[in-house]
């Protein structure tokens, strides 16, 4: 079992890391999006700095939506997908594989642009630890959703469209709580409930989310 | 009986493949050939009826089934960024089988020349060999192919079929659908059409199955 | 042959009851609307605009009502494969859709007179609004695929992540608006209304109820049709 999350998960990073410039355009475009807002809504400090961790989320929201058709797409058009739902192991388990290889090649890239892109939007510094511990634990979440809605839509008509609309409903709890711990802490609150909250939603959707998208790729394939 | 879409493709279906056995699966298109493999290889399951192994149904224990079957379709599961052989290892690797047998495989295919080439360079019928390999890279009594000879050439065919042999030999079993010919001594066939629902229903339920002519 | 069967004792079973049906709802409704609308008394502050609340608490109530139906048939079909499940789940959700969007348009309305302005990002409505978008995308993925068993079997499989998580989303958007009245039809200490509004409402919540299962019928009678069409078009 362990030895089959390894195998998966290195195969899947080996593949990102090949196809390199995957995991630079999602970065790439959450620094763009959030360098958007100061032209929209005008370079003042203050304005900035209050709606710094809302555009962060939102940003990293819609960023880590972005790369969610590489999770089971390419698998399921070239046929791999059959292999991997007859491995001798669980199928959650080789899904968990592929969630984390897809969190590390995706989301750790953006974790670490946040703190950055929060100095532009005159983010507060004592909110730069918490938005990173909050994106820690609310990305992995992010993807475990996502990767429910990806294997949903594998054989759909306009599939990458659809997931958009079938997840970000289920993305609003992480969103408030995400938010809500850095703007505690930038206005100087106790954090640790969010962070609690947003740690308690991670260990739900681990142990769910991986059930459902091996139901549904079951379901793809048939 | 068996439902793709809303329609029944096959039913009263009924037959047994012993050690040593090849079955092969004929019937025009849509008789469902691909159907009836991936019913075996457990990826779609029957809307009735049930497949054993040994008097145990199958669907008790589908990881044992995975770990017993090898399932070739028609499509080649190859990585383009990844090297032919890093390609072949990875689902050996996933199928338990650990990477012992993996350079065998490739000779048995051919393929040891073209071991570090990236899967995006392989030609269609190198990429079918690739796929073939990894029914020798990874062991496994039954092997189902769905039409395993496409896009082969004659000589690939060949090696194909000295593959099928051997693994016969050693107890092994197949179960295959091809429209060409195909090399097959002692093969009973098996025609898919004569159990599509709505015809006149075969006079027994019993095995239907004749000896390759 | 064909792979669906209509269920005759269901379609015989609804063929008698919906005239029926039909016409008790009809009854309901009425008695609901005039007791509502002409009898009941004006709320001293809100004035007639409190009369919205008799299409928006029924309306609410059967928007997440519709969503437990959906969740139930859709196990009902994951776990058993019954096509008369599948046709359930589908017959519900335009329905529930439609409550949850007069439910939001009521809001609406209300609020205007109420806070001035036509929507307020208040906890219950916006919840409500992640309901609807849960509906939609039920209802995209249903339509989605070209195979409508896969349809089937992945809008059910949405639909019971989404029932996992409605709670989760309302009590995250109560956590983000906590300036929200509580709830104040159903109290562990009795009803807290005055029962000269409680007798219209009560009313309304039954004559929508019967609505929902009058119209969820039909659908499936005519979801039913449906299939039999596809599977007599498919033999040729």
């Amino acid at each position: 079992m362990i030895a089959v999350f390894l195998t998966v998960l290195g195969r899947d990073i080996r593949l990102a890391v090949r196809q390199g410039t995957d995991s630079l355009m999602v970065v790439a475009f959450f620094v763009v999006t959030v360098v958007l807002f100061p032209f929209g809504v005008g370079p003042e400090s203050a304005v900035l700095e209050r709606i710094s961790a809302g555009v962060l989320w939102v940003t990293a929201l819609l960023a880590s939506m972005l790369s969610l058709d590489r999770l089971f797409q390419q698998d399921y058009e070239d046929g791999s997908l059959d292999h991997l739902t007859r491995a001798p192991a669980p199928l959650a388990g080789i899904v968990a594989a592929k969630v984390a290889a897809h969190w590390l090649t995706t989301a750790l890239p953006l974790i670490a642009a946040a703190p950055l892109l929060a100095i532009l939007l005159h983010m507060r510094p004592e909110g730069f630890a918490v938005l990173v511990v909050a994106m820690v634990l609310g990305t992995p979440t992010l993807s475990l959703i996502g990767a429910v809605g990806a294997a949903l839509v594998l054989g759909a008509r306009r599939g990458g469209v659809l997931v958009a609309l079938l997840i970000l409903p289920l993305y609003v709890p992480v969103l408030i709580f995400g938010v809500s711990a850095v703007d505690a802490a930038v206005m100087g609150f106790a954090y640790t409930a969010q962070i609690k909250i947003l740690a308690a939603l991670l260990m739900a959707s681990l142990v769910l989310c991986p059930l459902a998208t091996s139901l549904a790729l079951r379901q793809a394939l048939e | 009986m068996c439902v793709r879409g809303e329609r029944a493709v096959f039913a009263n279906l009924s037959f047994r493949v012993e050690a040593g056995d090849a079955l092969l699966l004929v019937g025009p298109n849509g008789s469902g050939k691909s159907s009836l493999l991936r019913l075996m290889a457990l990826l779609l399951h029957p809307a009735s009826g049930r497949l054993t192994w040994d008097d145990r149904s199958v669907a008790d224990d589908s990881e044992a089934h995975a770990a017993r079957t090898r399932y070739v379709g028609h499509l080649d599961a190859i990585k383009p960024v990844l090297a032919l052989r890093e390609n072949v290892a990875f689902w050996a690797r996933l199928a338990g089988a650990g990477t012992t047998h993996v350079d065998a495989a490739l000779e048995a295919f051919n393929l040891t020349r073209l071991a570090q080439v990236p899967g995006r360079l392989l030609s269609a019928g190198q990429k079918r060999r690739a796929n073939l390999a990894r029914l020798v890279a990874a062991p496994a009594p039954l092997w189902l192919l769905d039409e395993p000879t496409t896009a082969l050439d004659r000589a690939s065919i060949a090696l194909l079929e000295d593959r099928l042999a051997r693994h016969r030999a050693e107890g092994g079993m197949v179960v295959l659908s091809t429209h060409q010919d195909i090399v097959l001594p002692g093969a009973r066939v098996l025609a898919l059409d004569r159990f599509a629902p709505g015809l006149a229903r075969p006079a027994s339920a019993r095995p239907l199955l004749e000896p390759a002519s | 042959m064909l792979t669906f069967s209509p269920p005759a004792r269901f379609l015989a079973f609804t063929r008698r009851l919906l005239p029926w049906l039909g016409a008790l709802t009809g009854l309901v409704l009425l008695v609901g609307l005039v007791w509502s609308l002409a009898y009941s008394p004006p709320d001293y502050q809100q004035k007639d605009s409190v009369r919205i609340m008799y299409v928006h608490v029924p309306s609410a109530y059967l928007g997440l009502f519709a969503y437990m139906v959906m969740a139930a048939a859709s196990a009902v079909a994951l776990i058993w494969k019954k096509p008369l499940a599948d046709i359930t789940a589908r017959a519900t959700a335009p329905l529930g859709a439609a409550f949850t969007f007069l439910c939001l348009a009521t809001g609406s309305l209300w609020g205007k007179p109420m806070w001035g302005t036509w929507w307020v990002w208040d906890a219950r409505l916006t919840s409500m609004l992640v309901l609807l978008f849960l509906y939609l995308g039920y209802m995209a993925l249903a339509n989605a695929f070209d195979d409508r068993t896969r349809g089937d079997r992945a809008a059910a499989v949405l639909c019971l992540v989404g029932v996992v998580n409605i709670p989760i989303i309302k009590f995250s958007v109560d956590w983000w608006n906590t300036l929200h009245q509580p709830a104040s039809v159903i109290k562990p200490g009795g009803p807290a209304v005055d029962p000269s509004i409680l007798g219209p409402l009560l009313t309304m919540i039954l004559g929508f109820q019967l609505l929902f299962i009058t119209l969820v019928l039909i659908r499936m009678q005519s979801g039913i049709a449906a299939a039999q069409i596809r599977a007599l078009s498919q033999r040729t």
